[in-house]
Formats: C-alpha cells, structure tokens, sequence
C-alpha cells in the first residue's frame, strides 16, 4: 500500500495512529462503557432471545417480572446469586473456582478492539469510539477466544463427572477446529483491507476499489461482504460453531450429556458466569462479524448519503444496529435448526469448510495480484491456468477412484441379493443380523454381537 | 542496535518487567516437571508459554506474542491437555510420574542451558535494541520472511506438509504397506 493511499483514507475514520494518545480517565470511562454495554447487553439479549423464540414457537416467554417480562433476567441474575454454592465432594477445588473466570475474562477482554464509531470530542478530547487497537487486532480477538477454551475443558475436568469431561472434550474440539477455519475466512478481509487493525479495516470499507478487467474499470463495492461473500458464509457457520450455538451446540447437548461441561455447576453465581461468558463470546463475534465484514459502523447505503451519518455519535447506532439484526439471526438459527451430530460436525468443519476456504484465498489471492500488479498479468494467468488443470486433474483421479468404488460396491451388494434370492427362507432380502446380543437365562452370559 | 550501552544498574521499567516475565517462565517450567499432578503439569505449561508471549510483547514483537497464544497457548497445549483427558486424567496426586532418567534429564537440560545462554552473551555482549513500537507488526515480519528467509521458510513448509501426509497415512488403517 502506498503512502498516497493511507493518507487519503485517513479521513474516512481513525486509524492505528490515532491510538495510544488518550488520558488514563478517557480510557477508563471507555472501559467502563464497553463493560456495561456487555452486562446490559446480556440482560436484554437473554431476555430477547427467550421472549423472540418464544413467539416463533406460539408461546408467550417470560411475562411476569416487570413489563413484558423486561426484567426476567434481572430476577434469574438475583436468584443466582442467593442460591447455595454447592461444590461437589471430588472436585479439583482451585480449578473448578478457576475455570468460570477464565471463561468470563478473555471474552471481556476480546471487545476492547472493536470499534463502536469514529473519532469524536468526549469531554474536550477528541477520541476514536474504541478502547484501543493493535497492529494484528484480529489475532488478539482469536488468541482470546482460544484462552476461552481453557475455561471449558477445565471445567469439564474439575468436575469429576464423566459427562462434564465429555462435554469439555467436545468442545475443546469443536472450538479448536472451527477456529482455524473462522482464521482462514478473515485471509481475505486481511487481503484486501492490507491491515489485521479493526480501525483500519473498517475505514478499508469506506470506498469499494476499482479493478481493471480486459481494459473496463468496474466499482468493487465497499462493505467485504459482497466481495467476500464465501469468506463471510463460513464466518458466519464458524461463528455458530465458535460460541457453541445452536446447531452446533453439542458440548451441552442434553439428551447425551445432561448440561455437557457446566453439568456440576449448580445454578450459583459460577454458573452465572458460564452463561454470561456464553452470551458475551456471541456479542463479540456479532461484532467481529460487522466490523469485518458488514461495514463496521458505518451507514448502509441509502442512510451514507446524507453527509452527517458517518461522523460524531451517530455511527454508534448504525453500530447497535447491526449488532440487534446479527443477534437476531443467532436467535432465528436456534429456532429453525436441530441440533446436528458430532461426527457430521467435525467432518463438516475439516472437510468441507477448511478446504473451501483455501481454495476460496487461493483465489482471492490471485484477484488481488492482478488488481495489484498489472504488469505481470500474462505470468498470472499462466500460473492460475496451471493452478486450474492441476486441480481438475487431481478431481478426475479422485472421481474415477470414486466411480470405480461405487461400482464396486454396488456389484457386491448385488452379488449379495443374487445369493439371497437363492435361499428363501432368508426372505429373499437381506435382513439383520441374527447374533444380535439375547438374554439366554441367569445363567448364561450375554452374546455380544459380531463374536460369532 | 546502537553502541551505546545503558547502565545495567538502572534498569528501566520494561527491562524490569521482562526480568520478571522470564522468572515466571523459568519457574513454571519447573513446575511442570516437578508437580505431582499431570493435568497441573500441563497447565503451568500454559503459564511458561504465555510468560514467554509476554516476553515478546515487552520486545514489541506484537505479532509473534499473538501468534505464541493462539497457537502454542490455544492449540498445542489444548490438543495435549486433550490428549491426557481421553488416556487417563486423574485428580490428585499421581506418584508413577518420575521417570528412572530423570538425573540424566536434569544434567541434558543444565547442560543446554548452559551451551545456550554462553553463545547469547557471547554473541551479543554490549548489543543493545531498542525497542521502537511497531517494528514487530505482520507487515514487517511478512516483509521480512518474503524478501530474506523464502527458502528457509519454504523449507519449513515442505517439512510441516511432510508430517502432516505422515499423520494422514499413520492414523488411515485402509492404506496397507506394500
């Protein structure tokens, strides 16, 4: 990127270099804003979620405590709090006090990166709406959420249960792998944005590029999720898997594990802080995911031409905005969908997202190169036809090795019929094995199947 | 790196500070060899390694701390806490953890240490850096990586593709040797 560009996006909104500058109380108000954000937030969002998916389940939800049920959550944050703190006999005691905190404090921590609005005048100081920012932002955010991870296995393990530590294990291994597809997907907002700073990302998304394609200028639109669009459907399906959401939400599947990792924490205030962690781990990559993606606080389209909406405090409602429309579709999600098996969850994260979204950067990458160096086209396109035999090569292989397997199969599953159609007793079709295990009297021990 | 060489008797507050972050890596490596407890064992392991991305961080290496916690903290720790967990995890004290080498270990271990923090005095004796913001950002480390260190880091790619195959053909029990 050349100096020219950086200083002609500057006014678009703060970048790296405006950080770092504020007094010690501007930051301590801003820290201070972000936490009661989050605890409100949690409240209502609870609330929401329960009386939304309520009403697109024909029910009522919460309608007792406070008008329409308002201050439910207020009530069950009370109540967890006067409930007896049991703490079971066997338990790792320091590490089942520990692993509600180190759940709660990194997903605290992650939201200081993510900017609410633009630079505006707080108490004679000017300021950018956002605690602070780092050069590799992004990173920090998924280094977060992976000490978060920490919280749930230990969790699970303290416990000294064996469904609290499948839970733990489940879900350790979910969040691990669908972290590195999430990684993958933000390549190509790092691509085209040339930054892993929030700020700057966002101000990235201020103005669509031009690219040149066989001598036309074409606009690129400007908020990455119309280019990105893959990038941003595996975000979004990552998100779900990250925060242990609905349909992914097996770690606490309760028709399996009772309540997965949390099973032995009674409703007390640790329990509390497990789903206060939940709830703010689906804020911040509601957040991630609008910054990223969806514009950050920017104005959607027909509100960015009035000349007033993207500076001062307005940008903070588009902000609030896009983080209800988000927290709506995690609510939607829940509602519609089953919950989806463990192995089709692990399989469908390493198979099917992880390579999409090399593929998809490889692509990404390629776009960028031309848009960026135009005079090593005919080597581009000489590499990227390679690229593209190759690939189809590799599938043919991998399809006839497919076919011939499918053939395969299907003439043993016939040669299996052809013999059955020769003992009629069997009934001509195939049926269940017959040394399923039986009950032979007190007597006998059991017969396992497949031991005959 | 400038010649001229600040006191060492008036330590500045980060160069106090990353003191302290190397103390804390040194011990909680001891702990994680001497705790009698294997799951505590691998959680002071965290300990050492997040002391360590602290390291970088006071060294302004903003880029390698991040990545230190997500990968090393995040993943690798996460996957042998994982690993305990589905072989056997047990709370309280386990008192089979020693192993017969362990006075062999120990004298590998000082022994390296010693060879290690020789070279670094000797090589960087009154080299001092200073520590300007920014310097360890993606854009200079890419920049870095790309222009001098292609072919070692290609190298390393080629390695890491090579164990990954490796794990794939280990762990396929449909693919027989010949």
């Amino acid at each position: 990127m050349s100096p020219t560009l950086l200083a002609a996006a500057a006014p678009d909104g703060p970048s790296l270099a405006d950080f770092g500058k504020d007094p010690l109380w501007i930051s301590i108000i801003k820290a201070l804003f972000i936490f009661v954000f989050l605890m409100l937030g949690v409240l209502f969002g609870v609330w929401t979620e329960r009386k939304v998916i309520s009403r697109m389940q024909h029910r009522y939800g919460p309608n007792r405590a406070g008008k329409f049920g308002l201050l439910q959550s207020v009530a069950d944050g009370l109540k967890f709090g006067l409930k007896e703190d049991l703490t079971p006999n066997t338990v790792d005691r320091v590490l089942y006090t520990l692993a509600p905190i180190i759940l709660v404090v990194p997903a605290f921590l992650a939201f200081s990166i993510v900017p609410f609005g633009p630079s505006v005048w707080l108490f004679g100081h000017q300021t950018p709406l956002q605690l602070t920012d780092l050069p590799v932002a992004v990173l920090f955010v998924l280094a977060m959420a992976s000490i978060g991870v920490y919280g749930i296995v230990l969790a699970g393990w303290s416990s000294r249960s064996p469904y609290a530590i499948l839970g733990g294990l489940r879900s350790s291994a979910q969040v691990v792998s669908y972290e590195i597809a999430m990684g993958l997907s933000f390549v190509g907002v790092f691509l085209f944005s040339g930054t892993l700073s929030t700020s700057e990302i966002v101000a990235s998304q201020a103005h669509g590029g031009t690219v040149g394609l066989f001598g036309l200028d074409i606009p690129l639109p400007s908020w990455h999720v119309v280019l990105l669009l893959p990038s941003f459907l595996i975000y979004t399906i990552t998100m779900l898997g990250e925060t242990n959401r609905v349909p992914f939400d097996l770690p606490e599947g309760e028709g399996e594990l009772v309540g997965g990792f949390m099973t032995e924490y009674s409703s007390s205030l640790k329990f509390a802080l497990i789903m206060l962690a939940e709830y703010v781990n689906v804020f911040t990559v509601s957040a991630l995911s609008i910054t990223l993606f969806l514009g950050g606080w920017r104005a959607p389209w027909p509100i960015s031409l009035w000349d007033g909406a993207n500076v001062g405090w307005w940008p903070m409602l588009w902000f609030f905005i896009k983080m209800v429309l988000v927290f709506m579709f995690f609510i939607w999600v829940r509602a519609s969908l089953p919950r989806i098996r463990y192995d089709q969850l692990m399989a469908f994260g390493w198979k099917v997202l992880i390579p999409l979204n090399l593929g998809w950067i490889l692509l990404v990458a390629t776009m960028r190169v031309l848009q960026v160096e135009s005079n090593r086209v005919a080597l581009v396109y000489t590499l990227a036809a390679i690229v593209l035999v190759g690939c189809i090569a590799v599938w043919f292989r991998f399809d006839t090795v497919l076919q011939r397997r499918r053939e395969d199969r299907e003439a043993q599953v016939e040669a299996e019929f052809a013999q059955l159609r020769d003992a009629p007793d069997a009934g001509g079709f195939p049926v269940p094995p017959l040394d399923l295990p039986h009950y032979h009297g007190a007597e006998r021990k059991e017969v396992p199947s497949g031991s005959n | 790196m400038n010649e001229a060489v600040p006191s060492y008797l008036s330590p500045t507050g980060q160069e106090i500070v990353f003191l302290l972050l190397g103390a804390v890596a040194v011990g909680s490596a001891l702990l994680v060899v001497t705790t009698k407890q294997l799951v505590h064992a691998a959680l002071w392991l965290v300990v050492c390694f997040g002391a360590l991305a602290g390291c970088y961080l006071v060294l302004t290496a903003e880029f390698v701390a991040w990545v230190q916690v997500l990968i090393y903290v995040g993943a690798i720790v996460a996957l042998l806490l994982f690993g305990i967990m589905l072989t056997r995890a047990p709370i309280g004290r386990s008192d089979d953890l020693d192993s017969g080498n362990r006075v062999v270990a120990a004298i590998v271990a000082v022994a390296t240490a010693a060879v290690l923090v020789t070279v670094v005095v000797d090589g960087f004796r009154t080299a001092y850096a200073d520590l300007t913001p920014g310097r360890g950002s993606a854009e200079a480390l890419g920049g870095s990586i790309f222009r001098n260190w292609v072919l070692p880091f290609e190298a390393l790619s080629v390695l890491l593709l090579a164990a990954l195959i490796g794990a794939i053909v280990l762990s396929r029990t449909d693919i027989r040797g010949r």
